[in-house]
């Protein structure tokens, strides 16, 4: 009977072990949470905004001020961040480093479980901290539409788009030669810069906008725009974000599970 | 009489064309201590995890707890209890943590799995670490703690990979004497190990492992008697003259073997063989009589020690 249990809800004891883990760095957690959108908002926002504001006017930036354009893609990219953190070093930890996942798989805990207890635990922190980041962006009046709160899901989708291909990625890796480092250093940071997030992809010269075209940051960060001040773009590419974004999410989701249960499998 | 809790037969382990475990048969009766023995690389480790529902046999029939593994892989690790040979404890927990955790893994309530972790800790002799990190923690502890992990589901079956490799001599007679316990509370106990001394404290029966093949099963005491003498007796004439004095040595003793350090004569009186080399001249640097153990029983199975 409790193997049924185990069956159905084991994902839910690894998430908890996951969050459980997370106590242990809550302060870390926090710190960062609030202060990362405050410290953003307004050096981004506020500073360089009113840079951009004296030099170009009110409607800057696709129409609205550069901290209602720029807030949105913080918002994306912090999520991100976040993912990316809880993504990579406790999966290479879980097979390699310290092998908890071996001993979870030697209770009833199947590999499948173990990808999709930390995804659950991984999408729990992120909607704390977006939602927070929501909350900081509505104290700096940096939401014009209705529909902002509807950011947080974006984020958390943008954030899932490209944390679990990096756990997959990240599952794969036998021997640890700084990869995780290079990731973060040659992948994640230019992909921030280059996302749109900073300035309009149409900023950069056309042979650079591919970036933007397979960042997952890109999608979110456009979708997040559509929600947070009605930008306008053709409807075709909004289901294309949301298209794109599922599919990284699912696609990769499966292929964790799958190397997961090959590298326990041993 | 109860039927065995685990039957394999044939069992085969293959990665690519090299066979980690080849075609071993053996059966475990309920209670029993039941341990393999062998050297490193020897399919130990392997069959162990095959047992443990972790790992996917190639061939061959595997039955735990009247399950097969390939289909009931969670409903047999919800009734094992499993210490592998690296510890995987969380070390971003604390000890009590790390109990609380592992009990949720199999679906038990949280209240009871407070219940049994005060338990454990107890019988761990860890109750005053309950809070502390578990790096801090000696090599001994982390293995109590392992144990006491490993028991939190009250499991029918104790799978332990190599439980005391690497912990100093009193650390190893702690664990002893907790397993010896479980045993004595009528666990059922799977144990691997290349420590001949482990093997005869704590096993009722074992097999003789080497290349993935089982050499020999019985209990230590059987075993020993019959793949050794009673006694042997270890010379030793420093590794220069060993070779030389032991074409001197035929005909003494039941058999002989020579170690690139020493030479040991298997006989049912060490002492009096010890007489007659000294009569042919011979006057070794050393010499201890002792009784066989399963080291000698191994080298006589393989022509090689357990330890290299």
């Amino acid at each position: 009977m409790t193997t049924v249990r185990a069956r159905r809800f084991g994902a839910w004891y690894v998430a908890e072990h996951r969050l459980l883990v997370m106590r242990s760095y809550l302060q870390t957690i926090v710190i960062s949470g609030l202060g990362n959108p405050l410290l953003y908002l307004y050096a981004m926002g506020v500073g360089l905004g009113s840079l951009v504001s004296s030099n170009m006017g009110a409607g800057a930036v696709d129409g609205v001020s550069y901290l209602t354009f720029v807030a949105p893609a913080l918002l994306c990219s912090a999520a991100l961040t976040t993912a990316s953190e809880e993504f990579t070093y406790p999966v290479m930890l879980g097979f390699k480093w310290n092998p908890t996942f071996f001993g979870m798989n030697a209770a009833p805990i199947s590999p499948g479980q173990i990808i999709d207890g930390l995804i659950i635990a991984t999408t729990a922190r992120v909607v704390v901290t977006s939602a927070v980041y929501y909350g900081f962006m509505q104290l700096f009046g940096a939401v014009p539409s209705a529909w902002g709160f509807a950011t947080i899901v974006v984020a958390t989708l943008t954030a899932l788009a490209f944390g679990i291909p990096v756990m997959t990625y990240v599952a794969t890796i036998e021997q640890d030669t700084g990869q995780i480092a290079m990731l973060m250093r040659f992948v994640l940071l230019p992909m921030t810069l280059f996302s749109g997030t900073f300035f309009p992809l149409t900023a950069m010269p056309v042979f650079l906008q591919w970036i933007g075209w397979i960042s997952p940051l890109w999608h979110g960060v456009q979708l997040a725009r559509v929600f947070a001040y009605g930008a306008s773009e053709p409807a075709w590419l909004t289901v294309v974000h949301v298209v794109y974004m599922l599919a990284l999410v699912t696609v990769c989701w499966a292929w964790s599970r799958r190397i997961a249960a090959r590298r326990l499998n041993k | 009489m109860p039927g065995p809790v685990i039957t394999a037969t044939k069992l085969v382990k293959k990665y690519k064309d090299f066979a980690a475990v080849d075609g071993i048969s053996f059966q475990v009766a309920p209670g029993e201590s039941f341990g393999l023995l062998g050297p490193n690389g020897a399919g130990k480790s392997t069959t162990m995890r095959m047992v443990g529902a972790v790992s996917t046999r190639t061939s061959g029939d595997l039955e735990i707890l009247g399950l097969d593994p390939n289909a009931f892989g969670p409903e047999i690790r919800s009734q094992l209890g499993v210490v592998p040979q690296t510890d995987n404890l969380d070390t971003e927990l604390r000890v009590r943590e790390n109990l609380m955790v592992y009990g949720r893994y199999f679906g038990l309530p949280r209240a009871a799995v407070a219940a049994r972790a005060s338990e454990l800790l107890e019988f761990a002799q860890l109750a005053d670490k309950a809070k502390a990190k578990v790096d801090d923690l000696s090599g001994g502890m982390k293995r109590r703690l392992t144990i006491a992990r490993a028991l939190i589901n009250e499991p029918r079956i104790l799978l332990l990979d190599e439980p005391t490799t690497g912990l100093d001599p009193q650390a190893r007679h702690i664990l002893w004497d907790r397993l010896f316990r479980l045993k004595e509370q009528g666990t059922t106990l799977v144990l691997t190990t290349h420590y001949m001394d482990e093997a005869e404290q704590l096993c009722d029966r074992l097999v003789v492992v080497d290349k993935g093949r089982i050499m020999a099963e019985g209990s230590p005491a059987a075993l020993i008697r019959e793949y050794s003498s009673r006694e042997v007796l270890e010379v030793r004439f420093g590794s220069e003259r060993n070779a030389d004095a032991a074409t001197r040595l035929a005909g003494i003793g039941d058999r002989i073997e020579v170690l690139p350090d020493r030479i040991l004569v298997y006989s049912s009186d060490g002492e009096a063989e010890l007489a007659r080399i000294t009569e042919l001249g011979l006057h070794p640097i050393t010499s201890l009589v002792r009784r066989s153990s399963l080291e000698d029983v191994f080298l006589r199975l393989t022509g090689r020690s357990l330890i290299e």
